[in-house]
């Protein structure tokens, strides 16, 4: 079974404009498994069930070999020695182990942390709890278009940083940071670059060497492959030292212990050698989609705001925001959609996402965003249809919106001075 | 070929059919359970199912689950959480996971059975008011022998101590019910009862304030962030459920066990069964054949197509000399040449014939081996 044919299969099995489960866009919260993916892991479970651990029987080996064919993939994705890559449990994982155990292991010379206030939440709030153990922290803000002030970078680099932890591609705006320069400022200043790629892995060409990143977190589920799996690049040269976050038998060199789960590692393995392939047109496929989505939106509604620098983004991803609608009367009404306000980590609460609101975003801009994101399996059907119900959504509650109605008539909003209740 | 014997159910389990149904079946769905729309929504559901099918193997409520990557991490959670500002006390035979989690812990002795001694924990308690977080695993997972669990706990919780469980080796294995045990938390994992790798849990059946190994995200009510695992998770929930259906079967398995090492000594009349005077878990052998070596036990068998091991399955390659049976005073000879059956779900009448058959083989050939040795002449200088 390919790609091509299940997704042939799903446009049949939902006939041509309408269908009969919601249609999925919201790949960054996490995407469908490629049926190949799958195809390579089925032998884990089932006859190659042993404990990749095991070192003294066929079964034990045979996991072993499926991991360590894995290790070679993701390594090979990033330009990186098989021998620097430690598998966890996912890409939080990763965040925590990278940022903690760095921190940790070089306390007694530096303390100091540099990240960015729109960073994922596991990022934060790992350097939160690094402040209540005694770490400094300085969360950079970033500009109007979500990307980094370099300049500001510099200057905000001491003596005492350990570490500058900068996400590659961001969860809700698709931001691409520049990496190689982050990379060049941090290596001529003595300072380890761990970036979260969560999201940036395996769909924007990185190289761990010609960035000089040496730490960089990898997710499985973000890139067609299983959950539960990710990874942590771990820089050998010059060597980048970690306290564990998890001890036990001493498996991953220390870095990780616990028995490796050989399916999912294969599984994040297949993933990632399948995105070296088809990279390029994956990207190229998936970002005429997103291109048809945001024109076909904004050549019917006006008032419409991309968060977030166009040019600099993940082909995958839009974060739009609707004026004049309210942001749980646009989500009611496109129920059979997919998509996600805000990042799914938080999305349940029905705050304002800190990230736009770091961009500038208004409070009520903010509360009107829809994260759309695209992917392998994305059609141009769905594309279609999502951006018809949306603009169909808002076109609905602007014309039941007095202030709508205000705003056409050409009354400036934020003039109108309004009553005491 | 034959398929393998595999008998090393210790190290891991083979999956069970209904796991790799429902696992496949889940892998082949989308959805982040955070997500608020219908795919994220169906997650969550399965993921809940699971979570009251992992609950009831152990008798606990659903809430008390917290699932993690694994009974490593599980046990490393409980540590870190109940053993924030407490001295920590654990039983010589602990898993690495426990006792590598657990720096510059106390560590409460065995006796030749490989039980922890209760005298020695209560004289430890009562020598240091200080208040103790004691870990005591429910079955070694080398000999099998089960831990007097309940009186632990009574006897920590009446000095104020908090108490941790390794479960690991015992879920699925035997009847468990948290509550009897007295455990605050109990570490699970399901690849060693038939679910997938990858996958575990802690139960947390006492009072007890979260405090997280890693954070971001705030799943599990804040114990363990990360997207879950959604297609493990199913598949630990069916495994769980089947484990728990099928522990008289397993329990059955003792008998098997007993025949088994009855027959090996039969076969080599010098062998040492370990633990065999402590109840054991149904399906755990730990045999030592004085005079060769385990790793060449294991090797010869492999050889013959059967699956056992020396010791736990970790990471270095290197077969360390048993901790757990140095604590029970084995001379270090002997535990030099002890290896590990395992046996479980899949275990056929067959499967033992070959053992035996292969390790009096084994045995038969390295005699003559060491024979033709003794008779050479010394090779010249």
């Amino acid at each position: 079974m390919t790609a091509m044919t299940t997704t042939k299969d799903a446009e049949t099995a939902r006939g041509s404009n309408a269908p009969k489960r919601p249609v999925y866009l919201d790949y960054q919260a996490t995407t469908p498994m490629d049926p190949r993916v799958l195809e390579a892991m089925m032998p884990y479970f089932l006859e190659k069930f042993g404990n990749p651990h095991s070192r003294n029987h066929t079964h034990g080996w045979e996991a072993e070999e499926g991991v360590e064919t894995a290790r070679k993939q993701v390594a090979d994705l990033i330009g990186a020695d098989e021998r620097e890559i430690v598998f966890t449990s996912g890409a939080t994982e990763s965040n925590n182990l990278a940022i903690s155990g760095v921190a940790n292991f070089y306390k007694d010379k530096k303390n100091h942390i540099i990240t960015l206030v729109t960073e994922h939440k596991c990022v934060l709030d790992t350097c939160r709890h690094l402040e209540l153990q005694g770490f400094e922290v300085t969360y950079l803000p970033v500009q109007q278009d979500g990307l980094l002030d370099l300049e500001l970078l510099k200057k905000t680099i001491t003596d005492k940083t350990v570490v500058v932890s900068v996400m590659g591609a961001h969860n809700e705006i698709g931001v691409l940071q520049p990496l190689k320069e982050i990379g060049e400022i941090c290596r001529a200043r003595g300072v380890f670059f761990h970036t979260d790629c969560a999201q940036a892995f395996g769909k924007i060409p990185l190289d761990v060497n010609e960035m000089k990143i040496d730490l960089m977190s990898i997710s499985g589920h973000k890139i067609y492959g299983p959950k539960g799996i990710g990874a942590l690049y771990v820089r050998r040269r010059p060597r980048v030292r970690l306290v564990p976050l998890i001890h036990g038998g001493g498996q991953e060199r220390g870095f990780r212990s616990g028995t490796l789960p050989a399916p999912l590692c294969v599984g994040l393995g297949a993933a990632a050698e399948i995105a070296k392939r088809e990279m390029a047109q994956d990207t190229e496929r998936v970002g005429k989609l997103r291109d048809r989505f945001y024109k076909r939106i904004t050549d019917r509604l006006p008032e419409v705001y991309l968060n977030g620098d166009l040019k600099n983004r993940l082909a995958s991803n839009l974060n739009l925001s609707f004026a004049y609608v309210e942001g749980e009367g646009l989500m009611m009404g496109i129920k059979d959609l997919s998509v996600s306000s805000g990042s799914a980590c938080t999305s349940a609460s029905l705050e304002p996402s800190y990230v736009l609101r770091a961009l500038g975003v208004t409070e009520d801009l903010a509360h009107t965003s829809l994260r759309i994101g695209f992917g392998r399996f994305t059609t141009e059907d769905e594309v279609d249809y999502a951006a018809d119900r949306i603009i169909e959504a808002v076109q609905k509650l602007r014309n039941m919106s007095p202030l709508w109605e205000m705003a056409q008539e050409g009354i400036d909003i934020k003039s109108i001075k309004w009553a005491a209740h | 070929m034959t398929r393998p014997v595999y008998l090393d159910y210790n190290a891991t389990a083979p999956l069970k059919p209904a796991v790799i149904e429902a696992m496949t079946s889940a892998l082949a769905e989308c959805g982040n359970a955070s997500s608020v729309h219908r795919f994220g929504r169906l997650a969550r559901r399965s993921i809940e199912t699971a979570r009251e099918e992992v609950a009831a193997l152990v008798n606990a409520a659903p809430h008390q689950v917290v699932f993690t990557s694994g009974g490593t991490e599980a046990n490393n959670l409980a540590l870190a959480a109940l053993g924030r500002g407490r001295r920590l006390v654990v039983s010589a035979v602990e898993h690495d996971s426990v006792l590598k989690a657990a720096a510059g812990a106390e560590i409460v002795p065995v006796d030749s059975r490989g039980e922890v001694d209760l005298s020695a924990l209560k004289a430890m308690l009562e020598r240091d008011a200080r208040p103790a977080l004691v870990a005591v695993m429910l079955a070694n997972n080398e000999t099998g022998a089960i831990q007097p669990v309940a009186q632990v706990a009574s006897l920590a919780h009446a000095h104020g101590a908090l108490v941790h469980c390794d479960a690991v080796q015992a879920a699925g294995k035997m009847d468990i019910d948290v509550a009897r045990l007295g455990a605050d938390t109990l570490a699970l994992s399901a690849h060693k009862l038939g679910g997938p790798q990858g996958i575990g849990a802690l139960v947390v059946a006492g009072s007890v304030d979260v405090r997280p190994l890693f954070v971001g995200g705030g799943q599990e009510r804040g114990w363990r962030a990360g997207t879950e695992n959604t297609a493990a998770i199913r598949g630990f929930g069916v495994a769980a459920r089947l484990a728990r259906e099928d522990i008289p079967a397993m329990q059955d398995l003792a008998r098997v066990r007993d025949e088994m090492e009855a027959r090996l000594l039969r076969a080599a009349s010098e062998a040492v069964v370990f633990a065999s005077g402590s109840s054991r878990l149904p399906n755990t052998s730990c045999i030592a054949l004085p005079g060769i070596a385990a790793e060449t036990q294991v090797m010869a068998l492999d050889l013959a197509g059967v699956a056992v091991s020396a010791g736990s399955a970790c990471s270095s390659g290197k077969v360390a000399p048993s901790h757990v049976l140095r604590a029970m005073g084995v001379a270090p000879e002997l535990t030099k040449t002890a290896i590990r059956i395992s046996l479980g779900w899949r275990t056929t009448a067959d499967d033992i014939d070959h053992l035996v058959d292969a390790w009096a083989v084994l045995r038969a050939r390295s005699r003559s081996l060491f024979a033709d040795r003794a008779g050479s002449p010394a090779p010249a200088a």
